[in-house]
C-alpha cells in the first residue's frame, strides 16, 4: 500500500491536529468573552475614575492609580461588608461540612426509601437561587412569617412568652437574626452538593477497608477519625473550595434576602459592589470592592487544589 | 491481667465449628450459603474451595462476623458467636485486595489493631517489631502502601493480622492478587508461617493447586454446600461426586459412561502401551477416537474421543505415540484407579475405601 493511498483514506474525523482546535474553540470563545474581557474591564474600571455616567476610558488621567481602593477602604459599609462575608461564609462553611459529613453518612446507609430521601436533599441546589431565597424571604416576613406562628401557637412568642412580649421575631429586622438568617439559607444552599460530593467520597472508599477495620477492632468514632475522614480529606478539600468561592462572592441571598439591612448589617462585599457601582452609580469603586477579594479566593482555590492533589496521589 | 495474650487462649479455644448455616440475601433467590455444617481442629489449615459464586467466600465473612447468617450456628472455641461483632470474636482476617489504610504508613497499618485494642506504647510497638521481623518487613515499616509489590502488601496485610495474635486466621484468596511466579513462593512462605505460628486458619480460594498445597484438609463446595470434605488425597484420590472429580486436578478427571454409570479416572491413570498381562479383570480397555496430541516439555496431553466425550491422558513425553488407523488408539486404565458414579446424583457408586475393586457390570462389558 503506498503513502498516497493512505493520506486519502483520512477523513476530518482522523485528522487531531484539525480537530482539536476546532473542538476546543467554543470553549476558548466562551472564557474569553464571557470571564476573560470581563475581568479585564473590571481591573481597568477598578484602577480608573468612570461612573454609569461616564463610562469611558479615554486616556491616561482616566487613571487614577489605587484612589478608588483608598476610597473604599476608608469607608466603614466597606469594612463591614468584608467582616460579613468572612465571617458569614466561615460560619456557614463550618455548619456545612458538619452537617454534610453526617447526612453523607447517614445516606450512605441502606435503607428504604434511600432513593427519594436523597432526591429531596439535593432539591435546594435544582431550585434557582433567586426563587429559593424569594421562599426564604416570606418564610420570615415580619408580619407573617409561618415561623413566628407556629412559635405563637406553641406558645413561644407574644404576651408572656420567652420570646415575647412581641408578637413578631422580626427575623430579617434585627442584626443578629438577620445575620444568622443569610448565614441560614447559605448552609440550606451549599449544604445538598457538600452532601453529594461527600456521599461520593464515602462510597469510593472500598467495602474492603470499611471491613478491615470492623476486624481489627476499630469502633465507630475510631473508624470515622482514622479512617473515613482521613480518606474523605481530599473530596471534603474539593467540596469545601466549592462552597467557599460560592460563599464569597455570592449577591443572590443578602440582595434578596436583607437588601444589605438593618442598616448594612447584613452588607456583604458582592452586595455591596452592586449597591455601590450599579445603583450608586460609581463603577469604578464598585469594580474596586469586587475585586478586592480576589487575590484571596486565587489564594484559597490554589491551596485547595494542592491539597486535594496530595492527598488524592497519597490514597492512589 | 487486663491484656491476657491471645496464645494462651488460642490453646483452649481455636476451633471453628458451623452448624448448619445458611445465607439468604434476596428472599426470593438461591441462598449463597445453603446449610453448611463443617468443624476445624485445633491449629488446622482448611481451605474452602469452589468456583466463583458457590458461597466460599460469603461462608468466610459470617464467620469473620461481617454477615450476618439467616440461619444456623457459628461457634469459636465451643461458643456461639452468631452475634458478636468481629472485634469480638478473636479473629484476624486478610482480604484479597489485603484493605491496607492507604493513608497510613505500615506501621500504623499494622499497629491499628493494637491501638483499638488500647494497649500501650511500649507494647505495641514491641509487638510491630515482632510482627514485621517474622514477616521480614522490618525495613518497611515508614513507607506507605503505595510504594510496596504486591508481596511486600501482601506480608504487611499479614502482619497486620498477626500482630492480634487470633485465635483464627480467615484468609480471603490472599494470593490471588501476585503474579504466578511470586504466587509459588508466596504459597510456601505462608504454609510455613502457618505452622510456625500454629494457628487455626481457613483460607478461601478458587485454585485448586493452592487448596491441594495448602490444605490440611479441603472442603469443596458448590451451590453453597460442601461437596466433600477431607484431606487433599482423598479429595483428589476419592471424589465423592462428579463435581468434586471434575473440578480438581489439570486436566480433570475423564467421565465416560459405561452401562448407565459414568466410570472416572484421572489423565495420568491412562497407559498407552498395554500391560503385559492385560486381563480386563483388572485392566479396562478403551478406544480413544481422533486422537492428538499437545507437547508440554516434561509431559504431553493425548485429546481423543470416546463415545462423544472428551478424554484427557497425560503420558510422560517421551511415550511414543502407538501406531494408530484413523485417529483411533488403544488405551488402558487399571481397574484400581477407576471411580465410578451414579449417571444421574453424579455421587460415588462405591464406598470410598473400596474404590478398588471394580463393579461386576464394568468387567462384563470391558
Amino acid at each position: 500500500m503506498s503513502a498516497t493511498t493512505t493520506r486519502d483514506e483520512r477523513y476530518l474525523m482522523d485528522r487531531d491536529r484539525v480537530l482539536g482546535p476546532l473542538f476546543l474553540l467554543p470553549a476558548v470563545v466562551y472564557i474569553l468573552a464571557l470571564v476573560g474581557l470581563p475581568l479585564v474591564l473590571a481591573v481597568l474600571y477598578a484602577f480608573s475614575d468612570v461612573t454609569v455616567a461616564d463610562p469611558r476610558i479615554s486616556g491616561r488621567d482616566d487613571f487614577v492609580g489605587f484612589d478608588n481602593f483608598r476610597a473604599i477602604w476608608s469607608d466603614n459599609v466597606f469594612r463591614k461588608a468584608l467582616r460579613n462575608t468572612v465571617v458569614f461564609t466561615l460560619i456557614s462553611q463550618v455548619i456545612v461540612l458538619l452537617l454534610a459529613n453526617i447526612l453523607a453518612m447517614v445516606l450512605s446507609a441502606d435503607f428504604h426509601g434511600k432513593r427519594l430521601v436523597r432526591f429531596l436533599v439535593l432539591l435546594p441546589w435544582t431550585t434557582p437561587v433567586a426563587l429559593g431565597v424569594l421562599g426564604w424571604f416570606w418564610m420570615l416576613d415580619s408580619v407573617y412569617s409561618p415561623i413566628d406562628w407556629m412559635m405563637r401557637e406553641v406558645g413561644l412568642l407574644g404576651p408572656d412568652t420567652p420570646f415575647g412580649p412581641a408578637r413578631n421575631m422580626y427575623w430579617l429586622g434585627t442584626t443578629h437574626l438577620a445575620q444568622g438568617a443569610v448565614i441560614l439559607v447559605h448552609v440550606w444552599r451549599t449544604l445538598p452538593l457538600a452532601t453529594v460530593i461527600l456521599l461520593a467520597g464515602l462510597t469510593a472508599i472500598p467495602q474492603d477497608i470499611r471491613d478491615a477495620a470492623d476486624i481489627d477492632g476499630a469502633g465507630f468514632w475510631r473508624q470515622l477519625f482514622y479512617i473515613r475522614l482521613p480518606l474523605l480529606l481530599p473530596i471534603m478539600a474539593v467540596a469545601l473550595l466549592f462552597a467557599i468561592i460560592f460563599a464569597f462572592t455570592d449577591l443572590t441571598i443578602a440582595l434578596v434576602l436583607t437588601r444589605g439591612g438593618p442598616v448594612n448589617d447584613t452588607q456583604v462585599l458582592a452586595s455591596w459592589a452592586y449597591f455601590k457601582g450599579i445603583q450608586g452609580g460609581n463603577l469604578a469603586q464598585g469594580a474596586a470592592i469586587a475585586l478586592f477579594l480576589l487575590p484571596v479566593l486565587v489564594a484559597i482555590a490554589i491551596a485547595m487544589l494542592r491539597l486535594a492533589r496530595r492527598a488524592g496521589e497519597e490514597t492512589a | 491481667m487486663k491484656h491476657p495474650t491471645f496464645r494462651t487462649d488460642r490453646d483452649t479455644m481455636a476451633r471453628v465449628e458451623t452448624r448448619n448455616l445458611v445465607k439468604q440475601f434476596t428472599a426470593s433467590g438461591a441462598p449463597a450459603v445453603n446449610g453448611i455444617s463443617l468443624q476445624t481442629t485445633d491449629g488446622e489449615f482448611l481451605v474452602l474451595l469452589g468456583p466463583s459464586g458457590c458461597g466460599k467466600t460469603t461462608l468466610l465473612r459470617m464467620i469473620g462476623g461481617l454477615e450476618k447468617p439467616t440461619s444456623g450456628d457459628i461457634l469459636i472455641g465451643d461458643r456461639v458467636v452468631n452475634d458478636l461483632p468481629p472485634r469480638a470474636r478473636q479473629i484476624a482476617m486478610v482480604f484479597q485486595s489485603y484493605a491496607l489504610y492507604p493513608h497510613m504508613n505500615v506501621r500504623n497499618n499494622i499497629s491499628f489493631p493494637l491501638k483499638a485494642a488500647k494497649l500501650d506504647k511500649a507494647a505495641i510497638e514491641q509487638k510491630v517489631q515482632w510482627a514485621s521481623s517474622i514477616l521480614g518487613i522490618d525495613q518497611l515499616l515508614d513507607r506507605k502502601p503505595r510504594q510496596l509489590s504486591g508481596g511486600q502488601r501482601q506480608r504487611v496485610a499479614l502482619a497486620r493480622a498477626l500482630v492480634r495474635e487470633p485465635n483464627v486466621f480467615l484468609l480471603d484468596e490472599p494470593l490471588s492478587n501476585l503474579d504466578a511466579q511470586r504466587r509459588a513462593s508466596a504459597r510456601d512462605e505462608l504454609q510455613v508461617f502457618q505452622h510456625e505460628i500454629g494457628t487455626t486458619t481457613i483460607y478461601v480460594t478458587h485454585d485448586q493447586v493452592e487448596a491441594m498445597g495448602l490444605g490440611d484438609r479441603i472442603a469443596v463446595i458448590n451451590d453453597g454446600t460442601i461437596r466433600q470434605l477431607g484431606t487433599p488425597h482423598e479429595i483428589y484420590e476419592d471424589p465423592a461426586d462428579t463435581f468434586v472429580a471434575t473440578f480438581l486436578g489439570s486436566p480433570p478427571m475423564n467421565l465416560v459412561e459405561r452401562d448407565g454409570d459414568l466410570v472416572g479416572f484421572r489423565p495420568e491413570a491412562v497407559e498407552l502401551v498395554p500391560p503385559e498381562h492385560g486381563d480386563a479383570s483388572s485392566w479396562l480397555h478403551l478406544t480413544l477416537a481422533e486422537a492428538r496430541e499437545e507437547y508440554l516439555g516434561s509431559e504431553k496431553l493425548i485429546y481423543g474421543e470416546i463415545d462423544g466425550v472428551r478424554v484427557v491422558a497425560r503420558v510422560h513425553a517421551g511415550t511414543p505415540m502407538p501406531a494408530h488407523e484413523g485417529g483411533k488408539i488403544p488405551i488402558t486404565v487399571n481397574r484400581a484407579a477407576l471411580r465410578i458414579f451414579d449417571k444421574d446424583s453424579g455421587l460415588r457408586r462405591q464406598p470410598a475405601s473400596d474404590s478398588v475393586s471394580a463393579s461386576p457390570a464394568e468387567e462384563a462389558s470391558a
